[in-house]
């Protein structure tokens, strides 16, 4: 009972400061709303039991990439808002009507899932002992040792990208 | 009781909300943070599998996305910095140049 009253409140605020990233004009009011959106998931790690992956979350995203975005928004100089004129080439409608198509394709198929409820899956063999920390490092290190050396030369690579392509010249 | 499809119904809905924002929105600062909302729906349903299934393989998929999702805003913040120095606005409309 409890769990689905902190599901149903998490979920609600998500969703609502979701809408409202989309929906602001103003776009620092738009980050802002994202660094709550990014809070309230990682509070949803938490429920889920995935306490590592919640602190990376409030870190790296709610932290890290959040500044970035505000960066930028500070640097680009927002005067003429781009809303502001219309595009008669640009079909806003086309947006919503694709969405809507999906959402429904979701919802057909969420309706298939509830009539032929798949078989449960058997619980995966004993849980491992140690922390959600402890797992998820022996995991990174042993088995997934060549992706995750993989994820750093890709950040490395973002970082000199992104220098590039930032500096006035080179 | 909260199931796995109360958490996949939570994604995709906060995935569509970032596809609205991406088809919707002419900022194309808005249209990023609006590819986080999407990454942030797959790692809600990475993670809840990972917790239905007892497995952590979930949870370290989770974290790469993280790492390819903050490659990805560096690099695009970079790209968003070199265009509006040349072109002095941030609207997708406007970004033009290599249509046919």
């Amino acid at each position: 009972m409890g769990q689905a009253i902190a599901f149903y409140t998490l979920a609600a605020f998500i969703l609502g400061f979701a809408v409202m990233v989309v929906s602001t004009r103003n776009t620092v009011h738009s980050v802002l709303f994202l660094v709550m959106n990014f809070l309230f998931v990682a509070a949803l790690y938490v429920l889920l039991g995935a306490q590592f992956v919640a602190v990376i979350q409030v870190l790296v995203y709610a932290g890290g990439i959040v500044v970035l975005y505000l960066f930028v928004v500070m640097l680009v100089n927002l005067k003429r808002p781009p809303e502001a004129h219309q595009d008669a080439h640009r079909h806003g409608a086309f947006g919503f009507w694709l969405s809507a198509a999906v959402l429904i394709e979701l919802v057909v198929i969420g309706i298939y899932g509830y009539a032929r409820p798949a078989a449960p899956v058997a619980a995966v063999a004993a849980v491992p002992a140690g922390g959600n920390t402890e797992q998820v490092g022996w995991l990174l290190y042993t088995s997934y040792l060549i992706p995750f050396e993989i994820a750093s030369m890709l950040l490395l690579v973002a970082m000199i990208g992104a220098i590039v392509l930032a500096k006035r010249e080179l | 009781m909260i199931t796995p499809t109360h958490y996949m119904v939570l994604s995709a809905a906060l995935f569509m909300i970032g596809v609205v924002g991406v088809m919707v929105r002419r900022n194309i600062i808005i249209i990023f943070m609006s590819i986080e909302l999407i990454l942030n729906a797959v790692n809600i349903n990475l993670i809840a599998f990972s917790a239905q299934l007892h497995d952590v393989i979930g949870q370290v998929f989770a974290i790469f996305v993280i790492a390819v999702a903050a490659a990805e805003a560096a690099v695009g913040l970079g790209i968003i910095l070199a265009f509006y120095r040349n072109k002095e606005t941030v609207n997708i409309d406007e970004m033009n140049l290599m249509r046919w």
